[in-house]
């Protein structure tokens, strides 16, 4: 997919600017963020859960060869086949190579973000294999030529007569030649056509929440049960999952899927928990005949034992994405790249370098709310920071605000210097404000005053009143 | 150190020093009448902008001249949630390679505390001795919230304020979009976060909308203004000190 994270200012601007986004924005608070505080406010021992989460992801890092090996020997053990990847390209190829070796011609899809970021579809489409979402929302906007504007909604950013506008414009060949507006109507509509592309496809492609290192078991939570059916019906499952996801057992699992469905959706479990592991076996009743999981890097590796390891714990719940006051005003497309909102904003510059990413952890006020819901309690706002020293040491910041920083402290540095240039500067904005106690433009500061006036000093400095006032005093 | 007369160093804030001196004298009082000796030592900025601007180097400089100049004293109070957050909790890991530094800035970072919460969770003040007749809604600001645990301290000492009514304010606990920089870097951004703000500030129908830290009460107080809203805007400390004669932040004598 086009990379535009270097123009997050102009997307953000066209975001704010865009009614329609704006409307489907504001479903985020009432769907998910009120949500999870009921679903948090019900379960009293919460807080003790994200300790336990966070301690378990930090376990299996520590430990991640190990577990990576225990899994893949035991996908083995029960007749899947493991292949590594160290990057996009290598998955895509690996996954084209499994589709081939069947003859697949349509390939359904379960909701991936590993997915997104390998840049599979356009993949394989390119290579002569039709690709089909079945996800709701990765279907919806696989038919308008969109990505995921959000790890776990994907379509969050559209509104009903948009989905309407795609369906009618699509579903003509399915028989369906009316324009229907009904939620539940459109649903009816999407699963009837699903429903077709589900028993022709050859293979079934889905992403993993978990891999089980104890049992060799892939596990995804859905709450369509569309990865089911893209897992169970094909004759071959290739599952996706990046090197972090496994986890030591059965046990850590449910300790996972438990701060998972509060954190994501405010549900106690998500309608859908699924567990694969290997291929049907002779008194299956169904399944596949094929199991292949992808494990990806794609520069994970290189975060361990790094600044950056802790962004491994996540388990892309979106928590962070939902509490945060700049993804909830311009939605995920404007960050430019797979993974948006603040996890995006730590995640993205590691996997395709802070200089062109450089924009998405300089967007943030530090608020520190995606911390503060963060299930696996990742310090978001630290690992921005983190970023932002590296583009400083590597003078990626910035001219002007690296020489305006500069200015400010050289005086900083020196407080009597300090004190007289505050001294000037209260005198110097008073008189702009030419006594009406604010001002209403600045050249010098358009950033602030194209939108608000801006207060200037009472008077003269604090430090020099408490000083006149001490000499008053002896 | 005597409980009963601490020493306290006055850690004034580089906004409050240039834009609202009455919150230093708001403070200096607050604790004063709780028993406490203040001084205010020479002081220029904590270092928070060099820090989350990622330059490090400048932040460590400012920290050392902070730690300097405030190790000596029983407490380091400031009215601000933001600056007191970045000493309390930001010194000691910038230190991370300087045992030394490491441990003064612990030392320090230890004793350093918020305004509010100094009052009522170190020397236990239940009640300030203070009138203001009006309704008052109140923001709260990010660091103090999250990263120092303000969210009772001040609402605990306002409804002790004479004739005052406060107002929970929906979402308060949202972000005002001031960030430090990122006001004049994501200007629109912080636009529709201001906006967004003083817009559930006006729903209240308070007459005053007070908060914690001056960053927020700028940005909170030039959109209102901007927008021609008639509501006041002051730091907490000013109405829990009773120090409310001067003009609210942005305004002048006679204006609105
Ligand atoms: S960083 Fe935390 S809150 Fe954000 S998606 Fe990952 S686990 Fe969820």
């Amino acid at each position: 997919m086009q990379v535009t994270t270097q123009a997050f200012q102009h997307n953000a601007s066209a975001a704010l600017q865009n009614p329609a986004l704006q409307k489907a924005l504001k479903n985020i608070k009432i769907g998910f963020v009120r949500k999870r505080a009921a679903a948090v406010a019900k379960l009293p021992e919460f807080e003790a859960l994200r300790e336990a989460g966070r301690d378990l992801k930090n376990h299996v890092l520590d430990h991640l060869d190990f577990y990576l090996e225990r899994f893949a020997a035991k996908v083995t053990e029960h007749g899947g086949q493991v292949h590594w990847a160290r990057d996009a390209a290598e998955a895509n190829q690996i996954v084209l190579e499994i589709c081939r070796s069947v003859n697949a011609q349509r390939v359904t899809k379960g909701k991936s973000m590993i997915s997104e970021e390998i840049g599979l579809n356009d993949f394989l489409e390119a290579h002569g294999v039709q690709p089909v979402e079945t996800d709701l929302g990765e279907y919806i906007i696989q038919l308008r030529h969109e990505h995921p504007s959000h790890i776990i909604a994907p379509a969050v950013h559209l509104n009903r007569d948009q989905v309407a506008d795609a369906f009618q414009a699509h579903h003509a060949p399915y028989g369906f030649t009316e324009r229907r507006e009904e939620p539940r109507a459109l649903l009816d509509e999407a699963r009837q056509v699903l429903r077709q592309q589900f028993l022709q496809a050859d293979v079934g492609v889905t992403g993993a929440n978990f891999c089980i290192a104890e049992t060799g078991t892939t596990v995804i939570v859905t709450n369509e049960g569309n990865g089911d059916l893209t897992q169970i019906l094909p004759r071959v499952h290739i599952a996706l999952a990046s090197i972090e996801k496994v986890v030591p057992t059965l046990e850590d699992v449910s300790l996972l899927l438990r701060l998972l469905a509060r954190s994501a959706t405010g549900q106690e479990l998500s309608v859908y928990t699924t567990f694969s592991t290997g291929p049907r076996r002779p008194d299956d009743r169904d399944g596949p005949a094929q199991f292949h999981v992808v494990l990806l890097d794609n520069g994970r590796s290189g975060m361990i034992g790094g600044e950056f390891q802790d962004m491994l714990r996540c388990i892309r719940c979106a928590a962070c994405l939902n509490h945060c006051p700049v993804y909830s005003a311009i939605g995920g497309h404007a960050y430019g790249w797979v993974y948006p909102g603040p996890m995006g904003s730590v995640l993205t510059p590691q996997l395709i370098g802070i200089e062109t990413a450089g924009p998405l952890p300089n967007a943030s006020t530090f608020c520190g709310r995606c911390e503060e819901v963060c299930p696996v309690q990742i310090p978001l706002p630290k690992m921005m920071r983190h970023w932002r020293e590296q583009e400083f040491e590597r003078h990626l910041t910035p001219v002007a605000a690296r020489f305006g920083l500069g200015v400010w402290a050289f005086f900083a540095r020196r407080p009597r210097l300090y004190r007289q240039a505050a001294n000037l500067a209260s005198w110097l904005f008073r008189r702009l404000a030419g006594g009406k106690g604010r001002i209403s433009s600045l050249p010098l500061a358009k950033g602030w005053t194209a939108w608000r006036d801006l207060p200037t000093p009472q008077g003269r400095t604090f430090q020099q009143q408490w000083a006149a006032r001490r000499a008053h005093r002896s | 150190m005597t409980l009963s007369q601490p020493r306290i160093g006055l850690f004034a804030t580089c906004l409050v020093d240039l834009f609202r001196p009455t919150v230093g004298f708001a403070a200096v009082k607050l604790l004063e009448d709780a028993g406490c000796v203040v001084e205010v030592p020479a002081q220029t900025c904590c270092g928070q902008p060099a820090y989350n601007s990622g330059d490090r180097a400048t932040a460590q400089a400012l920290a050392r001249q902070v730690i300097a100049a405030f190790e000596g004293f029983d407490f380091v109070v400031a009215p601000s949630g933001s600056c007191g957050g970045m000493i309390r909790q930001h010194y000691p890991p910038l230190f991370e390679d300087d045992p030394d530094w490491r441990a003064r800035a612990t030392r320090l970072s230890v004793k350093t505390f918020e305004l509010t919460s100094f009052l009522t969770d170190v020397l236990k003040v239940e009640r300030v001795a203070a009138r203001y007749a009006g309704t008052a809604t109140y923001h709260d600001a990010c660091s103090g919230l999250r990263e120092l645990g303000v969210k009772t301290q001040p609402r605990r000492l306002l409804a002790t304020v004479e004739g005052l009514e406060l107002r929970e304010l929906e979402e308060s606990e949202v972000c005002c979009g001031f960030g430090g920089t990122f006001c004049v870097k994501y200007p629109e951004l912080s636009n529709r976060m201001v906006s967004d703000k003083t817009a559930r500030i006006l729903a209240t129908g308070a007459d005053v909308v007070l908060a914690g830290d001056l960053g927020c009460l700028l940005n909170i107080a030039g959109k209102l203004q901007r927008n021609g809203a008639a509501i006041k805007v002051r730091h907490v400390a000013e109405v829990l000190a009773g120090l409310t004669e001067a003009p609210a932040i942005g305004e002048s004598e006679g204006s609105g």
